[in-house]
């Protein structure tokens, strides 16, 4: 008879490797989803113990205390409780702690004990601890606690063997009738008496070296020099965005050359008609055109995952609190800003580690000005057909100068916005409090990074297959039907319904010099802002014939002067978000105020820069 | 410097400077001058480890201000601002 799906979560404070542990115990078996009625990410995975006991894990958001601060701490202590509707109550709560720092993750065990729920202690980096002069007596840390302690070492092969055995002991006892809950709020009192009762069982059980880790000491004294320190995270960013824009390439061309081979083939074998043009120049153009962008994905995300692991982001953190405080934001606000240059979608759901709600609504209401990455194909297409690629200096691309120009503008223009959000609504309420744990550094893994880079990947490729095909193939419709008249002279998409769309638009766009080419393609732009290169391929692939869909830079190098094309760069800074973006906000924020809010003054801004972008370089003859 | 010095002057962590290392005598969250209630603020002291008798030293400080500051509490380092470490009393 098969034994029950054993059921275990996973607590810890934040930084203890709790992700690092959970992606070594499930690896690629993952599955990633909401709670319902809250935006908490709910992050599952299985794994089978060496005696087959099938195990479902579920890694619980990282906390201090079971007080339940903010919708994840409130998650986690519910969970632990056995409270969340439709969710199985544990069998097993593990406790991750970092074995070089059980200080905090001690105070939080004792507190749990309370709840009564079965519970194990996971000594975490087990082998830095060893490495760093840490000593644990785990048999008598054991004792101490009354519950199992098992040693782990995550990012190693055969690193959680232990952790596996004790969990097929555990399951293989009969289970010991559940104690009392007896877990309460507790008071200050309770607080100092638990983290009195953590330092004396530590006191007895651990010895630490004298000094403490001599490596974070001495990047921190250079990382973290007020000066020196910010003259780092500008080389990081910058070096980030030469490298999203220059190590890319080869492979971006390589993608884009295949699209266009693919499109070839299908053309070849096809008869000239309908299905032939919906699919070379619907479908595989236009798909092709998102794909295309997956390398610098990726490389976004390694650089956010690889800087996240290191644990340099709460270092940036705290480097950037009292600056952006000058704009009215909070240092814990930097994380899921620069998320949102990747997406603004996960920086959003990122904000939820800010606990005051106005210091959250105002990283919320400026982060679609971070460039997210889907802006990426717009600027890159743009830049590489009215940019000339030459070196200044003898090593800086020019290219690569004009893309970190915009990603600067949308940085400054955030600020801005934050500044004034912060003046007029806000003026009176005095600024929340900062705080943060530094973690040791910690050398990141190449199993956990590519995980996480993957999951991120193989959400841009769904997006690319769902969406954006979807949006694709409304747009060639929009531009083959109806049929030119027969023997028409101008090209056949001047007689679409797009034509008729953007010519209707033109009025409104003409003072920012934007024809209605680019007008078609804003529409389904807001779907998703990448969807609009791949409008422009279409628009123009459809009316130039085949020659032209084959390097939609070339033409609209061609069709559109530099006033526009900057004009338009100008415009995608602040483009209104994609509608996901939207959505998002609405459900993070519960109201459609303020996504209200967020697509008008994001309108009003991209308006506002384009015309004057427009109407600088026509004076400056650009035009 | 492990030892308690009742000759030390006592003053809170939010005006010592870079290098500054001493023991933590109380927490005075009221007078603090945070957004935060007292015992709000108090209770997160606590959880992150700022409780009376422990060992602190000010690592770094940020550049506007000198704020905030990173803060070595027995072997964590935490970052906090100045306002918030008014409420640590420590000689």
């Amino acid at each position: 008879m098969e034994a029950p799906l054993m059921h275990l979560a996973l607590v810890g404070t934040p930084n203890s490797g709790k992700t690092s542990l959970f992606n070594a115990l499930t690896g690629s078996r993952q599955k990633v989803a909401n709670y319902p009625g809250v935006t908490v990410e709910r992050k599952e995975g299985s794994f089978v113990t060496p005696l087959g006991r099938q195990v479902s894990l579920v890694d619980l958001p990282g906390t201090y205390s079971l007080r339940g601060r903010s919708p994840d701490e409130e998650i986690t202590r519910d969970m632990v409780l056995g409270r969340t509707p439709g969710e199985a109550v544990p069998d097993l709560v593990l406790c991750v702690a970092d074995a070089t720092n059980l200080r905090l993750t001690i105070r939080l065990l004792l507190e749990l004990k309370s709840t009564g729920r079965p519970l194990m202690l996971v000594l975490n980096m087990f082998d830095i601890a060893t490495r760093r002069g840490v000593t644990v007596d785990v048999a008598r840390l054991s004792e101490a606690l009354g519950m199992p302690v098992v040693t782990s070492i995550a990012v190693r092969k055969g690193g959680t063997a232990d952790l596996l055995r004790q969990t097929d002991t555990i399951a293989a006892q009969a289970p010991a009738p559940l104690a009392q809950n007896l877990w309460q709020p507790l008071t200050i009192a309770q607080l100092r008496a638990t983290q009195r009762e953590a330092d004396r069982i530590i006191a007895a059980t651990v010895s630490l070296p004298e000094k403490p880790d001599t490596w974070t000491a001495r990047i921190d004294a250079v990382v973290l020099h007020p000066v020196a320190g910010l003259a780092i995270l500008a080389v990081i960013l910058f070096v980030m965005f030469q490298a999203v824009f220059a190590w890319a390439q080869p492979l971006m061309e390589l993608l884009s050359s295949g699209f266009a081979a693919l499109g070839q083939l299908v053309h070849d074998i096809l008869p000239a008609g309908l299905l032939q043009s919906f699919l070379q120049n619907g479908v595989i153009s236009g798909v092709g055109s998102v794909i295309v962008f997956l390398p610098q994905i990726i490389i976004i995300f390694l650089f956010i995952l690889l800087l996240e692991d290191f644990g340099y982001m709460a270092r940036a953190a705290f480097l950037m609190d009292r600056i952006m405080g000058g704009a009215g934001l909070h240092g814990r606000a930097f994380i899921p800003l620069l998320s949102s240059f990747a997406c603004a979608i996960p920086g959003i759901m990122a904000t939820r580690v800010i606990d005051n709600r106005r210091d959250r609504l105002t990283t919320i209401l400026i982060a679609p000005l971070m460039t997210c990455s889907a802006r990426i194909p717009v600027y890159t297409l743009i830049i590489s057909a009215f940019i000339p690629a030459k070196q200044i200096w003898g090593w800086v691309s020019l290219q690569g100068l004009v893309m970190f120009g915009l990603y600067a503008a949308g940085i400054a223009s955030a600020l801005g916005v934050s500044f004034l959000i912060k003046f007029f609504m806000w003026r009176d309420y005095a600024p929340a409090p900062f705080m943060l744990e530094l973690p040791d550094y910690k050398m990141p893994r190449a199993r956990s990074i590519a995980i996480g880079v993957y999951t991120r990947a193989k959400m841009f490729l769904q997006r690319a297959g769902t969406t954006i095909f979807s949006m694709m193939v409304l747009i060639w419709f929009l531009a083959s039907f109806p049929l030119p008249p027969a023997g028409a002279q101008d090209p056949a998409i001047n007689y679409s319904f797009a034509a008729m769309i953007g010519k209707a638009m033109e009025p409104v766009l003409a003072p920012v010099g934007f024809n209605w080419q680019i007008a078609v393609a804003l529409i389904p732009g807001m779907a998703a802002r990448e969807v609009a290169v791949a409008a422009l391929g279409t628009v123009y692939a459809i009316e130039g014939g085949k020659e032209a869909a084959e390097q939609i830079g070339q033409v609209l190098a061609t069709k559109w002067s530099l006033a526009t094309a900057l004009s338009l760069l100008a415009w995608y800074i602040f483009a209104p978000q994609c509608a996901s973006t939207l959505a998002v906000i609405r459900r993070e924020t519960g109201s459609s105020k303020w996504m209200a809010i967020t697509f008008a003054y994001m309108f009003a801004l991209a308006y506002a820069a384009s015309l004057a972008t427009y109407n600088i370089a026509v004076a400056l003859g650009a035009g | 410097m492990t030892e308690r010095n009742g000759a030390r002057p006592q003053l809170p962590l939010g005006l010592a400077k870079r290098g500054y290392s001493g023991v933590i005598q109380h927490l005075a969250a009221g007078d603090a001058g945070s957004s935060l209630s007292a015992i709000e603020l108090e209770s997160r002291l606590i959880e992150l480890g700022f409780v009376e008798g422990a060992r602190v030293e000010v690592l770094h400080e940020g550049i506007v201000g000198r704020d905030p500051i990173a803060v070595r509490v027995e072997n964590v380092t935490i970052a906090v601002r100045r306002r918030e470490a008014m409420a640590i009393i420590v000689a």
